[in-house]
């Protein structure tokens, strides 16, 4: 049996016009192992990665076949047993960590708040695992930025106190949507290396969202493809040009890369059929 | 035929302006239908104004004349079923002839103070600067005085009146409305479809107007709906204090102050007009908060 | 003689200890027709620069010269005739309740142009978009319709240079790809100059002629395109950028 278990997963949401489908029954495993899930904006990548969570909001509305975790049926969970997951077994690391992070609290606080009160830890205690864990991120001087406000760090020192955050508890399962889009491509590349060193050490499970298929498949084991709210594309990360679907080969080809021709770029000719 | 209608007026594709138009205020009445008390609010104001528009045909008698034998009948006497006040005249009709001069505040109110206050609101935000601290400190001004002071100082000077009651409240409305203008302003002024504007070489008329103001208005409206209360309510304290309409005008704070002699053997003489405010004010109040979430410019566009 | 000349510019935001000096002595030269890129990762300054050339920016020292013209102190007509910029954001680019029709036709009446109605079609024709979507507001559009109805806006006064902030950060890789294209053949078609700004290397170098790297508020580096692909790069950052660039463009996954 898998760490995660999802069968005909349906999110749907409620607008004037009618219900919109975002994700229309999508199944997937995922063990402790690196999972991608790859789509453009509106492919429902990242609806899925919150209703795993259950933190779709109305007016969406999450249904599925079998949504279990670690042999717990998440759909049928009390909100309260929810929280105990939450954070606690499966993390999620979000796009930009400015949005994330409470502004008026400084670092410290925010990453010792859960040991100090949920787990009791004496302060002492729950600062020296909070430097330990900043560390792991290669934040050296842990001490100065437990002291700092979310505001007087960069995007790259938000989005590595932000993971260093999420993986306190020692989570199974660590949902990371577009945790680099928001960062500079120099940074970009410190922040993934150091995400894929605590998943190997720790031997989590990783759903790695993003739009970026390149990116993805170097440090992914699997990829899914997603099109319009369905998985169009099962591949291996390492043997990417295997690749069947128009999709999937018109989104590695798109990019412009350095030292290539002037033409035009090859452009995606969406297939109605894609998405049925 | 209804189909057609809605299919029309849903079409992501308009073919004209004006269906574009009339599609995005159709999306907003459906946004608006789903929230019920809006839509109490609503059916309250329609009955108003229903109410005013056809005084003399929902009316059971003629609200000045007055009657002394049938004076002072409780409510659910025959003929006056809210009772007749000191003169015998009807309270009901009275009530019913009251919304138009309810009405008739509302409307001058609305079509004054928020258009004087989105200008000022707008002009100081935009332009910033000395500008700004001169219509701020002068909007500021208004607003240390308490309301009703303020308007009982105007009215005492210009003279008692409905019109100049109306005037008065116009001239103590608009402090908050160039507030919220001027907010809205400035989180807007140095959004990139603004720079967008000025760099095809707009001058800061258009630019006020068609570009900033429309962004403004929304805030200003839902603002104005919820003051609505305090409106009606200044001009019926005006209307108490003989400040305001005159009698034998049948409005409805002045209505109440009459009444005010009777309060302890005959209630309901104030008690019916004091219903009347508290039910249109509860309308516009409620419909204000639904059209919060129709019209707030950060909940549309996404 | 360089359409564009910028020399030993200097913008600085606020005043006394929290001034902010975001561009600090950058001299650039563009011609007439050709494509110049300015790369550097966020807070370099690079998009400044271009704010600066709108009158959007203060400049607090040094000049900028438009055919040899220097920048009139406040913005004229002929100028907005001749420069126009399209932005990073096609969500905040756009008047959230202007139609595209209303949008495209702005221009046109501010420097009183007649022909609105065949005029508006054209632009979106130029831009490939659909005339079914001219009386659409922009929260009905998708990214990519949104930037090109941002660049269509930039087009209606046919001026001879576009400023290009990030045109495509905000878009998904395959549409970024069908705007790029738009703007490559728009810049043949109607002969333009191009000042573009990115943080992505290889979409500087797919567009550009020549190129400057920007780090905190300088110029480190300026080469043009067959230096950076034969790894001419000689500054040390230059040389990060590319390597972190390089990773994410392996060539072609499979030939066309």
């Amino acid at each position: 049996m898998s760490l995660l278990e999802v069968e005909t997963l349906r999110v749907a949401f409620d607008t004037e016009a009618g219900p919109v489908e975002a994700v229309r029954g999508i199944s997937f495993a995922v063990d402790r192992e690196r999972v991608a899930i790859v789509g453009e904006s509106g492919s429902g990548k990242s609806v899925t990665g919150r209703s795993i969570l259950r933190l779709v909001r109305p007016p969406g509305r999450v249904a599925a076949d079998r949504m279990h975790f670690d042999g717990q049926d998440l759909l049928a969970l009390s909100e309260r047993r929810m929280r105990a997951i939450r954070g606690q077994r499966i993390a999620m690391v979000m796009q930009d960590p400015k949005f994330a992070l409470n502004p008026v609290m400084t670092i410290g606080d925010q990453m010792t708040e859960g040991l100090r009160y949920r787990d009791g830890m004496s302060r002492r205690k729950a600062r020296s695992i909070a430097i330990e864990m900043l560390a792991a991120v290669q934040i050296r001087d842990g001490e100065r930025v437990m002291r700092a406000y979310p505001h007087e760090m960069s995007g790259g020192m938000g989005q590595r106190v932000m993971i260093a955050m999420m993986l306190i508890p020692d989570p199974d399962l660590l949902i990371a949507d577009e945790p680099t889009s928001a960062l500079d491509v120099t940074v970009q590349a410190e922040i993934l290396a150091i995400l894929d060193d605590l998943v190997k050490q720790r031997g989590m499970g990783l759903i790695f969202i993003s739009h970026d298929l390149r990116l993805v498949s170097r440090f992914c084991d699997r990829v899914l493809v997603m099109y319009r709210g369905k998985i169009v594309e099962r591949l291996d990360a390492n043997h990417l040009e295997r690749a069947q679907h128009p999709y999937t080969r018109g989104l590695l080809n798109c990019l412009p890369s350095i030292g290539g021709d002037r033409g035009a770029l090859p452009v995606l000719n969406r297939d109605a059929a894609w998405a049925e | 035929m209804k189909a057609l209608r809605r299919d029309w007026l849903l079409d992501p594709n308009p073919a004209s302006r004006g269906q574009a138009r009339a599609g995005q205020f159709y999306l907003g009445w459906l946004r608006l239908m789903r929230n019920p008390l809006a839509v109490i609010g609503l059916v309250i104001i329609a009955i108003l104004i229903v109410m005013a528009v056809f005084a003399p045909l929902v009316a059971t008698h003629d609200p000045i004349a007055q009657n002394l034998a049938g004076r002072l009948q409780p409510p659910l006497s025959p003929g006056h079923w809210l009772g007749t006040d000191e003169f015998g005249r009807d309270i009901y009709s009275r009530i019913v002839y009251g919304s138009r001069v309810t009405l008739y505040i509302v409307l001058l109110v609305t079509l004054t103070a928020p258009v004087f206050g989105l200008l000022i609101g707008t002009v100081a935000g935009y332009f910033g600067g000395w500008i700004d601290t001169m219509l701020m400190r002068l909007t500021d001004i208004f607003l240390a005085f308490p309301r009703l002071i303020l308007a009982l100082a105007f009215v005492a000077a210009l003279g008692p009146g409905i019109g100049n009651a109306i005037l008065a409240i116009a001239l103590t409305a608009w402090p908050p409305y160039a507030r919220v203008a001027r907010a809205e302003t400035l989180t807007v002024r140095n959004s990139d479809y603004i720079a967008a504007v000025q760099l095809q070489g707009a001058g800061s008329g258009r630019i006020l107007f068609s570009h900033i103001a429309p962004i403004c208005v929304p805030s200003v409206i839902i603002r104005v709906t919820l003051d609505m209360a305090g409106i009606i309510l200044t001009a019926a304290g005006l209307g108490f204090l003989g400040l305001g309409a005159q009698p034998p005008l049948p409005e409805w704070g002045l209505m109440i102050s009459t009444g005010r002699k009777f309060m302890f053997d005959q209630w309901w003489v104030a008690t019916m007009p004091g219903m009347a405010i508290f039910i249109v004010s509860l309308g516009f109040n409620l419909l204000g908060d639904g059209l919060r979430d129709v019209l707030d410019p950060r909940s549309t566009g996404k | 003689m360089p359409l564009i000349e910028i020399d030993n510019l200097h913008v600085t935001f606020g005043k006394g200890r929290d001034a902010v000096r975001a561009v600090r002595g950058v001299s650039v030269s563009v011609a007439a027709c050709e494509s110049f890129g300015l790369v550097g990762e966020s807070g370099s300054g690079k998009s400044t620069i271009l704010r600066a050339i709108c009158g959007l920016a203060p400049v607090t020292g040094g000049n900028i010269r438009i055919n040899g013209v220097p920048m009139p102190k406040r913005r004229t007509k002929a100028f907005s005739k001749r420069i126009q910029m399209v932005f990073q954001d096609p969500y905040a680019a756009l008047h959230p309740k202007r139609s595209v029709d209303a949008t495209l036709a702005e221009p046109l009446a501010i420097h009183g142009i007649a022909g609105r109605d065949e005029r508006v079609v054209r632009a979106m024709h130029d831009v490939g978009l659909d005339p079914r979507f001219r009386f659409r507001y922009p929260h009905q559009l998708s990214g990519g319709q949104r930037q090109r109805v941002v660049i269509a806006r930039a087009l209606m006064l046919e001026p001879e240079i576009l400023l290009l902030d990030e045109p495509t950060s905000a878009l998904d890789a395959s549409v970024q790809a069908e705007v790029l294209n738009l703007l490559a053949r728009l810049r043949v078609e109607r002969s333009l100059t191009y000042l573009m700004v990115s943080h992505d290397l290889a979409v500087i170098d797919h567009m550009c002629d020549r190129l400057a790297v920007m780090q905190n508020g300088q110029v480190v580096e300026q080469l043009d395109r067959a230096a950076l692909a034969n790894d001419g790069a000689v500054e040390p950052y230059t040389r990060a950028l590319f390597r972190a660039s390089e990773h994410d463009t392996m060539g072609r996954v499979f030939p066309e």
